[in-house]
This record gives C-alpha cells, sequence and structure tokens, in this order.
C-alpha cells in the first residue's frame, strides 16, 4: 500500500537521449537530448495532460512512464516503487500498472483478430484460465466502453473510427491498470465522434477511479479535461500547473504563444479570446523566462542552466538568472 | 452572366464500379466570388474533398461526375479536354494539399519545382526560372530563399515544406487556390502563421480561395461564406458569422455544441459535452430522406420520407432542413 503522501507517478529528473550517427560511414556520433532533467507527479485520480508541439519530447515521456522506453538518467516511481533501472519490475508486472490508448484505433488493433481475441491474449498472459471468467471480463468491459457485448466476436475493419476508439480504450481497461496514458485520443476521430469519446473517458475515470497522463496538442480538448496541465518545449517542461492556472493566467511567453494560436471558431468572430496572450508579464526580478526565442533550438547540445520556479501554490514557470 | 468565378450547379459525383452505382456527393450547388474565401466543411467521407478534385478534373476512377455543371469564369469545364484541364491547373486554379511531403517530389529541390511551374506555364527559360523561384520562396517567407532553393524536401521542416507548396500554388497567380486541410498536419503555432500567409498573399493577389477543412477554428479564421457539407450533401451555406453564432441545421448545430469551447470551462463549470448521437453513414447505405435524420434530435416523419428542400434565410444563406433553427 503506498501511503497518502506518495503521488502515483512521480517522474524524476528523467533524462532520455539517443546517439544519432552521421555523416560519412556514421562517424559522427551526437546525442539527440528528447527528454532533459525532467521532473512531474501525477497524482491519484487526477488528469494530467501534456502539451507542446511535435518533437517537444512528450511522447518520449510517456513511453518511458510505460517501461517502453529505457531511460538515459532520472528514475520513475510508481506508487513509491521505482521501475526504472536495476529494481524495475518485470514486463506483465508494468502492464497491469499503466497501459495506453494510441492515437489511431485501428492502427493499434490486429486487423486479423477479433476483438475478443485482442481483448482475451491479455487476461490469459495474466493468468486468468477460467473461460467464463474471461468472458464475464469481456462482456463488462464491452458495455462499459459502449458497445455491445455480441459485437466482441467482429473484426476492427467492422467498427467507425469512434467505435474502434472504445475498443481501444476497452484493451488499454481490460488489466484494471491504475495509470492510463491517452495518446491524443480524439484527434484521429470526425469531429462529430470527438465528444462521445471525451465524455466516455471522462465518465470511466470517474467509475473506476483512474489516473490519466494526456498527450495532446488540442489545447480545447485539454481544458476540458485536464486536472492539471505541464507544457513541454524541447525536453523540458516549461510551464504547469493546475488546469485553471495554466489557462486563466499563463506566464510563459511559450504557454501563451501555444494558447494564442488556437483557432476557436466562436472567439474568431468575436474577437474576444478568453485570454490575453499579447503581453507576457513580467519575470520575477533578477530572472527571465527560459526559453525567450523559439524555432531555434538545438537538440544535440546541452540547455543552459534554468529552473522550474513555483510562482504560486501549484502553478510553476521555467526562469533563467539574468545577467 | 454573374460576376462568379467559379460556379458549381446539382453537382452528382458517384462511384461506378463492377454495374454498381453509390452516390457520394448529391446535388451541391454553390459559388464563389471574386477574391472570396468560401469554406467547405465537413467530416471525413462526407465528399467535400473529392468535390474540390471534381473541378480541377483529378477524379479518377471509380469516381466519375455523373451531372450538374461545374463553370470557372464563364468556361463549362467538364467540356474541357484534359490538355485543356492541364494548362488550366496550376495556372488558373491551384491546388495545396494537407501532406506537402506526399505531394512534393522527393527526388528534386524544391527550387526546381517552383520554377517548374514558370517554365511549363509562362514560357521562361530555367534560367529566368530559377530567379522567380528564388523570389517565389521569398514571399512565403522562407529565409535564406537563396539558398533554400537547392534544398530537397526532407530537408524542411513540415511548416517550411508547405510554404514550398503554397510558392508553387501561387507561382502563376491563379484566380482560384484550392486549399484542402492544408494546416491538419502541421503544429498549432505552424498552423496560424500559415493561415496568416495565405490569408495575406491572397488578399494582395485577389486570389480567391476554396478551403477545405473539417476545422471549424480554421474555417472561421479563413473564410467569407461557409457551406457545411454532410454524407454527400450541403446542408447550410450562411456567411461565416451567422454560420457559427446562430447555426441553423441541427448538425451544425450539434457540431459546435459538441466541441469543448476554449474558456468555457472557467465562466460555467466543466459541462458534459454535448453528444451527437450514432455515426456517420457509411456511402453504401445513405437513409433515406435527409441524411442526417437517423442522428438528428430534431427529427420528425417527413424526414426520413423526404429530401428537406432549399429554405432561404437571411443574408443569402439557405439551410436545407424541415426543422431548422429559425
Amino acid at each position: 500500500m503506498s501511503d497518502n503522501n506518495e503521488p502515483l507517478v512521480r517522474v524524476d529528473n528523467l533524462s532520455v537521449h539517443f546517439p544519432v550517427r552521421n555523416g560519412l560511414f556514421g562517424r559522427t556520433k551526437r546525442t539527440l537530448r528528447a527528454v532533459n532533467e525532467l521532473s512531474l507527479t501525477l497524482n491519484k485520480g487526477e488528469c494530467l495532460s501534456v502539451v507542446g508541439e511535435s518533437g517537444c519530447g512528450k511522447s518520449t515521456l510517456a513511453l518511458s512512464i510505460l517501461g517502453l522506453q529505457e531511460p538515459t538518467a532520472g528514475e520513475i516511481f510508481f506508487e513509491g516503487r521505482s521501475i526504472t533501472g536495476k529494481a524495475q519490475p518485470t514486463r506483465l508486472e508494468r502492464a497491469g500498472m499503466a497501459q495506453m490508448v494510441f492515437q489511431d484505433p485501428y492502427a493499434s488493433l490486429n486487423p486479423r483478430q477479433t476483438i475478443y481475441t485482442s481483448l482475451a491474449a491479455p487476461l490469459k498472459l495474466h493468468g486468468v484460465k477460467d473461460r467464463a471468467e474471461i468472458n464475464r471480463r469481456i462482456e463488462s468491459m464491452m458495455q462499459l466502453v459502449g458497445l455491445k457485448p455480441e459485437q466482441a466476436r467482429r473484426f476492427p475493419h467492422e467498427f467507425s473510427g469512434g467505435q474502434r476508439q472504445r475498443i481501444g480504450i476497452a484493451r488499454a481497461l481490460i488489466l484494471n491498470p491504475k495509470v492510463v496514458v491517452l495518446d491524443e485520443p480524439v484527434s484521429a476521430l470526425d469531429v462529430s465522434i470527438r465528444a462521445q469519446i471525451i465524455n466516455l473517458l471522462l465518465e470511466l475515470k470517474e467509475r473506476l477511479d483512474l489516473s490519466y497522463i494526456m498527450i495532446s496538442h488540442d489545447l480545447s480538448v485539454v481544458e476540458h479535461m485536464s486536472d492539471r496541465v505541464a507544457v513541454m518545449y524541447f525536453g523540458q517542461i516549461v510551464e504547469t500547473g493546475s488546469w485553471d492556472r495554466v489557462f486563466t493566467d499563463p506566464q510563459h511567453p511559450y504557454t501563451r504563444r501555444l494558447i494564442g494560436a488556437i483557432l476557436d471558431p466562436v472567439t474568431e468572430l468575436t474577437g474576444q479570446s478568453p485570454v490575453d496572450t499579447r503581453e507576457t508579464p513580467e519575470p520575477p526580478a533578477g530572472y527571465d523566462y527560459y526559453p525567450r526565442e523559439f524555432g531555434k533550438h538545438d537538440v544535440y547540445s546541452l540547455p543552459p542552466a534554468s529552473q522550474l520556479v513555483a510562482l504560486r501554490e501549484d502553478h510553476s514557470v521555467r526562469l533563467i538568472a539574468r545577467g | 452572366m454573374t460576376d462568379n468565378l467559379l460556379e458549381v450547379r446539382d453537382l452528382r459525383l458517384d462511384i461506378v464500379s463492377g454495374g454498381v452505382s453509390h452516390n457520394v456527393v448529391d446535388n451541391v450547388s454553390f459559388s464563389i466570388g471574386r477574391g472570396e474565401a468560401y469554406g467547405l466543411v465537413g467530416e471525413s467521407g462526407c465528399g467535400k474533398s473529392i468535390t474540390a478534385l471534381s473541378i480541377i478534373g483529378l477524379l479518377r476512377k471509380p469516381l466519375a461526375v455523373t451531372g450538374g455543371t461545374l463553370n470557372f469564369n464563364g468556361r463549362d469545364l467538364r467540356g474541357l479536354s484534359k490538355g485543356e484541364l492541364r494548362r488550366l491547373r496550376g495556372e488558373k486554379i491551384a491546388m495545396i494539399f494537407q501532406e506537402p511531403m506526399t505531394a512534393l517530389n522527393p527526388l528534386s529541390p524544391v527550387g526546381r519545382q517552383i520554377a517548374e511551374m514558370f517554365v511549363l506555364h509562362k514560357g521562361a527559360t530555367w534560367k529566368e526560372a530559377e530567379r522567380l523561384a528564388i523570389e517565389a520562396l521569398g514571399n512565403v517567407q522562407v529565409p535564406a530563399p537563396e539558398e533554400r532553393v537547392k534544398a530537397y524536401p526532407h530537408q524542411m521542416s513540415g511548416g517550411m515544406r508547405q510554404r514550398v507548396m503554397i510558392a508553387i500554388a501561387l507561382a502563376c497567380n491563379p484566380d482560384l487556390l484550392i486549399a484542402d486541410e492544408p494546416t491538419t498536419a502541421l503544429d498549432v503555432t505552424v498552423q496560424a502563421e500559415i493561415l496568416k500567409l495565405v490569408k495575406e498573399l491572397c488578399a494582395a493577389r485577389g486570389t480567391s480561395v476554396l478551403m477545405i477543412s473539417h476545422d471549424l477554428g480554421v474555417i472561421a479564421n479563413m473564410c467569407n461564406r461557409v457551406g457545411i457539407m454532410y454524407a454527400g450533401r450541403l446542408v447550410e451555406e450562411r456567411p461565416v458569422a451567422d454560420l457559427f453564432l446562430h447555426p441553423a441545421h441541427p448538425y451544425t448545430g450539434g457540431l459546435l455544441k459538441s466541441l469543448p469551447q476554449l474558456g468555457s470551462r472557467r465562466l460555467e463549470g466543466r459541462k458534459r459535452l454535448q453528444e451527437i448521437e450514432g455515426t456517420v453513414p457509411s456511402i453504401a447505405n445513405f437513409p433515406p430522406g435527409c441524411r442526417f435524420q437517423p442522428r438528428c434530435h430534431r427529427a420528425t416523419p417527413v424526414c426520413s420520407a423526404e429530401i428537406p428542400p432549399l429554405s432561404a434565410l437571411s443574408h443569402d444563406g439557405f439551410v436545407k432542413c424541415f426543422n431548422h433553427e429559425r
């Protein structure tokens, strides 16, 4: 049992670097720094959204939490237990801790297996031998995600995009994980279907007492679903806090840039943006926001020393000492 | 004679294969004025992209235009020969696609791909065209264009590649630019830059735009008038502000209400999003009458018996629905 102060997931100074070979016969070797000394926590029952643009390292972070990417440095704790390094649990153990819902459910389901087979496989691997038990769990899972139990006999191509994402969610939940990583869960879906999936995810979170880490670039969805938000820029968190702090009063120029770039139909037409993102607030004395310039980042070099500073309770931004 | 640049009347597209024919676009009519930006909105499979492809004559079998007229600048596009269409494409009507990496030739430097336009359509020499290509690349705000013309598509970022596509599309000052989900594959901050660029360049040249997207925010940002397509039919057409602030068709209204709106959670707390029940019908079995009727909360018996006629709305708008908002 975990004690009450320990968050469900704690990422501590995580770095993930990839060696990249370049040049003639791959003789030059460089290090691509995908994630740089990143720390974050996920509390039980929370939805933490990690937002950022492509290449910022958000997917690498997710893979590390799932145990699919070995960190270069740093540790990840699950209910206080280290899941990286020497003490790491087996893959089977890990599968019961965290699961993932993928962006494109069609690409993540085996087209030659019925939904039943796809859902039964993890159960069998985890030692559920009793046929009736397997049937019962699949049946209740299908109902939980809003599908009919008899549809489990069908193949992935027989479902629409929204139904396939429901199956993707069922597959992630069948082992009763405590953490679910949602990787752009609605961005591949038709617009008229998105609300169904967003509502379902929020309902399931309450009913099953789940905790979510959501990777997304759609800030309207993030604002709707999250309890806390972490904004990433090139391997580092530049701003993090509760959803209302980050969305109502964004401090970091990069967060403001992201929020300012949202095209919301009503905002576009009325000209009334809910957030004034034009002027960046003054940073604390002696500090400047880091980074200040965008689009010139070198992923191969070590970024200058900067720190995530708490401005108030549950709201931090990345600052660098002036001078 | 109207002053419209493009007039699409009663366009009908079918998939014809093995003696079986499925209707994919049914009686779609719209027009685009000179210098106007028209948005065509719909979900995947609603027929918006193939409508655009039929305009520039790029439909491939088994898809075929089976009815209606396509009038561009007073010329009937359906009557043109392949050669005439080829000359029209690129010079008078240009198109940019969603994924520039697949639309650009990976084996040719981008400068050459831009220069080709001047050689093919304007009869320029390659030397001249090269100079024009550098200029064109500068116009789409690619830094150091003299250098970047030598770059291959894979050496550029997604945003830069889409700028190259825009440079190619606008090279010959076309009258109409068709943009099919031009920013869907891009990051949000890059999307904002690209849309701004397209808007400015088209406004400066008086180019008309046909913007195709499923993203209502992009459409609201870019377009003057908007048509909403559902399952192969145009169900509502309005000036942009009317459409988004007072949608008339239940589908349009449902779509707008189903999306989380920025800032609303802060004002009203988190509300359950209003869902549109069911799924988009497949081409093989469109429901009878109004095609949205099985998912519609306002449906009445007449909806499944007859195809709703066009009802005119204020400011040149229309809706096709028996029970629309008034």
